[in-house]
């Protein structure tokens, strides 16, 4: 690269590890915290030959010039992040926000729905409610009380919060469609439904807000390359149209998604992902053979193999169940 | 060379200087540049060719007006640095213009020599001489006297960096913002290596950095701020908008969203900018397709083909609803994706991407086409054959169809655009705000590099005249013309003034 390219450097400032795949960045940027409204996403280049990859803003702090990122290692690039983004360092290339932002100013009673990794992105748009003084009711769901995040965060903007959980160790037992059919019928008169999560997960919370008509919105997050309209990578479906999650979205009427183009088109390079996944985890089991032999000790951020193995055989995140 | 006898069409050397290329058969296997550049023995009996003729039509057949017999003499003279400081008196840019200008249609179109022989290679001879002072490391750095003046380019692309390399040397300190990375826009993301490598984007844009030209990458311009904040808070005195064409256009037809259907945008990005060719050194997937269909007949069409056949595919189909009279990309290019192997199907459209059951490409049916009466385009219009349709077997299909305006620029901010989503500018490219211009594809739609540049071109010197720069171009009157309007000597239109916003 030509050296007489100045370039930022985005410094990690912060990290927090919710679960063996769930992790948070706090990335300095005073400027994009100044620009970052809710809904809006960034585009993350871990490393100069990493790949771009899109990730929803999860909070900004204006006054600390941060924005927070939520990351789920379920690929090569997430996995490697995970090891590699350590408080100090720095990433390659971050832009953003980008897309539109979603429009939190006119709703008065909502529902904000955050299952798994959608938990952190829906943050924002709760806070935003909260802020333009609509009445705003939290639904969460997460696979189990081990893996529940940020609910001192939710407790504070909501006034409301229904924790879902799949095997009932917390909250009710159930998916986040079982507690938006809790909140409707505690109120007859929400407005608007904001869904974030795995794609199976937003089309439930579609099909269960349309027998009531109520207006859903949801944050698609599909393949993209470039984030500025021009790959066409990232098309979905609604209804006959065609559009662009990067520029036209990432906020969509659920009610009008193709959600089984959107996972059938999730799933265009999983076999290239599965092998990069691979190659790459026996890279790093090779790495710890090496390690030991030379006695070095142990780096906390090294994963055991056989937590490799299980990791590895997790669900990628497109797969998830309903709830997280 | 015989400096007093006069060259005529007689004493010329007849035949053009024939350009070193890689075999078809070995560079369809690699990402080298196809066309190996002249020798500078060939450099200098291509120089030779060339009239010298008083009309100049060339000059005026370039879009930013090079002086080509002036280089073209100093480099017959074997004043190489001679050539290349009269080339950058008006390009910056000769080793990627000379690589990828249309220069059949523009300079080499109207030259007199073409009347009876081969034109003059002039896209060659200036290849040279910008490849020969990046060898030689020659930069031309004039004194650059500060103005005080702070100009904001958007978008790193042709347009952006021949606005910018204006706008530096007449003294302005100038940002070129870039969302990618890697700055070059297009010549980055969209040319592939082998029609315009990768180092020579570097080096040109090395000399921009060394005119005082700051990149800043990673900066989504109307995201991060906004236009109007550009003005308003962050101090830029003018700012240039050429952020391009590159929404791609949807093919519409059933199976278009299939996933092995993608614009060649996307095939471009991943291999070039991404370099998904070297996955998995890098971590941007392209998977290789056995049969590749593009659809269009286009400059970017042919990269794309090009690109498929390098990444291993066996079979690559050009499919274009005209004829090959009609088609729009360079006259070398269609030669060398011929050379390599692309199968052309002239005349056809597509009517169907059918799938293979899984999300797939299996197929594709097109249906035969004849040309009807001209069109708004001048070209004749295509129309279907009724009954002609017929299935193509292939695993990808890519689309180079044509792109439109970027929207972005057009959410963040109060600009007037067109009913089409392309930035509306007057005859100076001057925006429907003051301070702010914009040129190149987002304004025009798709065109060309040069053309690009050329746009970059002409609205530096608006800019230059909004700011009131002395521009050596433009003719400031007499003295006596001006008359009582003068300020110790100088001219009041050519004095910078102090402009003062209101709230």
């Amino acid at each position: 690269m030509a050296d007489a390219i100045q370039r930022a450097s985005f410094e990690i400032l912060g990290r927090e590890d919710f679960s063996e795949v769930t992790y948070s960045l706090v990335i300095h940027h005073p400027m994009m915290a100044r620009a970052a409204k809710p809904g809006q996403f960034v585009i993350v280049m871990s490393h100069e030959s990493g790949e771009r990859i899109p990730l929803t803003i999860a909070d900004f702090d204006r006054k600390n010039g941060t924005i927070t990122l939520v990351v789920q290692a379920v690929g090569k690039t997430t996995k490697e992040m995970q090891q590699a983004c350590k408080v100090g360092t720095t990433l390659y290339a971050l832009v953003g926000p980008m897309g539109v932002p979603s429009p939190v100013g006119a709703a008065k009673k909502v529902v904000c729905v955050g299952g798994g990794l959608g938990v952190a992105p829906i943050f924002p748009q709760a806070r935003g409610f909260k802020e333009h003084g609509a009445y705003v009711i939290g639904v969460l769901g997460f696979r189990t009380e081990k893996l529940i995040f940020w609910q001192d965060k939710f407790k504070a903007c909501c006034d409301e919060l229904i924790l879902c959980t799949d095997d009932g160790s917390a909250g009710i037992k159930g998916f986040v469609s079982n507690g938006i059919e809790l909140a409707i019928s505690r109120h007859r008169d929400i407005e608007e439904v904001v869904a974030i999560g795995p794609p199976l997960m937003m089309k439930a919370c579609a099909e269960t807000t349309r027998p009531h008509a109520i207006k859903t919105i949801v944050s698609l997050n599909p393949i993209m390359v470039d984030g500025t309209g021009m790959c066409g990578g990232c098309r979905v479906k609604l209804g006959d149209q065609v559009k662009f999650a990067c520029v036209d979205g990432p906020d969509f009427d659920a009610h009008k998604v193709d959600f089984s183009d959107l996972m059938m088109r999730l799933r265009r390079y999983a076999e290239e992902e599965k092998a990069a996944l691979h190659r790459w985890s026996e890279n790093c089991r090779m790495k710890d053979v090496v390690g030991s032999v030379a006695s070095d000790p142990p780096s906390p951020a090294q994963i055991p193999p056989d937590l490799m193995r299980e990791l590895l055989e997790l669900p990628d995140a497109y797969d998830e169940v309903p709830g997280g | 060379m015989a400096k007093n006898k006069k060259r005529t069409i007689r004493t010329i050397p007849q035949e053009r200087t024939p350009m070193p290329e890689q075999p078809a058969h070995e560079r369809v296997k690699n990402f080298a540049e196809v066309a190996c550049g002249f020798s500078a023995e060939s450099a200098l009996r291509e120089a030779e060719r060339c009239l010298l003729c008083p009309e100049q039509p060339c000059v005026a057949g370039c879009p930013v007006g090079i002086n080509i017999p002036g280089f073209i003499r100093k480099l017959g003279e074997k004043d190489f640095r001679g050539a290349y400081d009269t080339l950058t008196d008006t390009n910056l840019l000769p080793a990627i213009c000379g690589r990828v200008c249309p220069q059949e249609s523009q300079c080499e179109g109207v030259c007199i020599v073409g009347d009876s022989l081969e034109p003059v290679a002039i896209g060659r001879l200036e290849r040279w001489v910008g490849d020969t002072a990046i060898a030689e490391g020659w930069v031309n750095i004039p004194y650059i006297e500060p103005n005080g003046f702070k100009i904001g380019i958007i978008g790193s692309g042709p347009a952006g960096v021949a606005c910018a390399a204006d706008m530096a040397k007449a003294g302005c300190e100038v940002v070129v913002y870039e969302a990618f990375h890697q700055p070059g826009g297009v010549l980055r993301y969209g040319i592939p290596d082998f029609r315009l490598p990768n180092a020579v984007i570097d080096a040109e844009v090395n000399n921009l950095s060394k005119l005082g030209v700051k990149f800043e990458c990673n900066t989504l311009v109307g995201r991060l701020f906004t236009i109007e904040q550009m003005i308003d808070e962050m101090d830029f005195d003018a700012v240039f908008i050429g952020t391009g064409a590159g929404y791609p256009t949807m093919l519409g037809i059933p199976g278009d969203s299939l996933n092995g259907v993608l614009s060649a945008n996307e095939l471009l990005t991943r291999c070039n900018l991404m370099r998904a060719k070297e996955f998995p050194s890098y971590d941007t997937p392209m998977p290789i397709a056995r049969r590749v269909a593009v659809i269009g007949a286009g400059n970017t069409a042919m990269d794309a083909m090009r690109v498929c056949l390098r990444l291993g595919a066996e079979k690559v189909y050009c499919i274009y609803r005209r004829s090959r009279t009609e088609c729009p990309a360079r006259a070398e290019e269609v030669h060398h994706a011929e050379q390599e192997g692309v199968e052309f199907h002239w005349l056809t459209n597509p009517v169907a991407v059918l799938d293979d059951g899984s999300g797939g490409v299996r197929g594709m049916r097109c249906i035969r086409m004849e040309l009807g009466e001209p069109d708004d385009s001048g070209r004749r219009r295509p129309v279907p054959v009724p009954g002609s349709e017929h299935d193509f077997e292939t695993d990808l299909v890519v689309f180079a169809i044509g792109t439109n305006a970027n929207p972005i620029i057009g959410q963040t901010s109060k600009l007037r655009l067109n009913k089409r989503g392309y930035i509306e500018a007057d005859d100076n490219l001057a925006t429907s705000m003051a301070g702010v211009f914009a040129g190149g594809d987002i304004v025009t739609g798709a065109a060309t590099v040069i053309e690009a540049m050329g746009a970059g071109r002409k609205a530096a010197g608006s800019i230059k005249n909004y700011l009131r720069i002395r521009d050596c171009s433009r003719d400031y009157g007499s003295e006596k013309s001006l008359g009582v309007g003068m300020h110790f000597g100088l001219g009041l239109g050519e004095q910078n003034f102090a402009r003062v916003r209101v709230a």
